[in-house]
């Protein structure tokens, strides 16, 4: 990173995360080799893939879907994604009369094992201020206008327990293997912005929020 | 606790940023702040509460104009300074050092 500026002088910020780096080194509190590692699995192996084999699994296996719903972090276990902000789960499941929106007002809270780390605009104020008094709003934001019968349940994560949204299973999928509905599972269709993809379509993807922003009240 | 970061329900922090194939990380420091926290995580000398509890306590007005890896550092310095482990002064000192060496 940082390329744009690779003739210009290290930032404060910079110069400063590189001396507490080398001095939690030196004084032995971390490990530089643990440090790469830890970027490296953040960074390339854990991320929203994961969360798409579960989903795909259970839109695929009637019994996995249930002990999903019932016992979250054990279902995702058995897939192996297991630790860290993850240890307590709970799953969501979308209907046609319900649409689940996970958010954490507080911070950051989110499902690592199986999304990976959040994106900007999930750690970000707007979004956190906003999802809890106006999903309505918010999800018009990210492109997706919900019928006003639709009920919009908001989920508060906290350091306990974690959620992940069962988005529905698109039409038009059946016979599909479990690859290939787990191509359909975006990330954000796990948080609760967006639906699942539409076979062969894509429109379901989220879009880019419009600059127009402001929520009415 | 309170505070800034208490941010449900607040009005007029504007429209959601959303940015498109987002990766990871946005640059190396972020990287290497998410790594060392984690780490100093699992030394031991403070848990996840007290870890979020130290962002928390940012100054309101910089905790919302600071991205989130900087709020990070900002918990991490914190933990370490008040843990006895690392002062802020030891930090300055070293990254007065960088800059001379032009590193």
């Amino acid at each position: 990173m940082g390329k744009h500026r690779h003739t210009e002088p290290p930032s404060d910020l910079v110069l400063r995360v590189k001396a507490l780096e080398s001095l939690l080194v030196e004084k032995g509190l971390v490990d530089a080799a643990a440090l790469d590692v830890l970027i490296d699995t953040y960074e390339n192996k854990v991320g929203p893939r994961n969360g798409a084999k579960v989903v795909a699994r259970a839109w695929a296996d009637p019994a996995y879907k249930a002990r999903l719903l019932a016992d979250a972090t054990t279902a995702i276990a058995e897939f192996g994604f297991v630790g860290r902000q993850g240890e307590d789960m709970l799953v969501v499941e979308n209907t046609p009369g319900v649409h689940n929106l996970t958010v954490c007002t507080l911070c950051s809270c989110y499902p690592w094992p199986v999304l990976g780390l959040p994106p900007v605009w999930y750690k970000a104020a707007p979004y956190r201020s906003r999802a809890v008094r106006d999903p309505r709003g918010v999800l018009r934001e990210f492109g997706l206008d919900l019928p006003e019968d639709v009920e919009i349940r908001v989920w508060d994560s906290t350091a306990e327990l974690r959620y992940l949204v069962l988005p529905e299973r698109p039409a038009g999928t059946e016979g599909f293997s479990e690859d290939e509905l787990a191509e359909l599972v975006t990330r954000d269709s796990m948080i609760g912005v967006a639906k699942a993809t539409l076979p062969g379509i894509g429109v379901a993807k989220a879009t880019a929020p419009g600059g127009s922003g402001e929520a009415s009240t | 606790m309170n505070g800034v970061h208490d941010l449900g329900g607040m009005d007029g922090l504007g429209p959601i940023d959303y940015e498109a194939d987002e990766p990871v990380f946005h640059a190396e420091w972020e990287r290497r702040v998410f790594a060392l926290t984690l780490a100093m995580g699992f030394y031991g000398a403070w848990n996840l509460d007290m870890s979020r509890h130290a962002r928390e306590r940012t100054p309101a007005a910089e905790y919302l104009s600071s991205s989130y890896y900087e709020i990070w550092l900002s918990g991490l310095e914190r933990l370490l300074d008040e843990g006895g482990l690392l002062t802020r002064a030891e930090i300055d000192a070293r990254a007065a050092v960088l800059r001379a060496e032009g590193s």
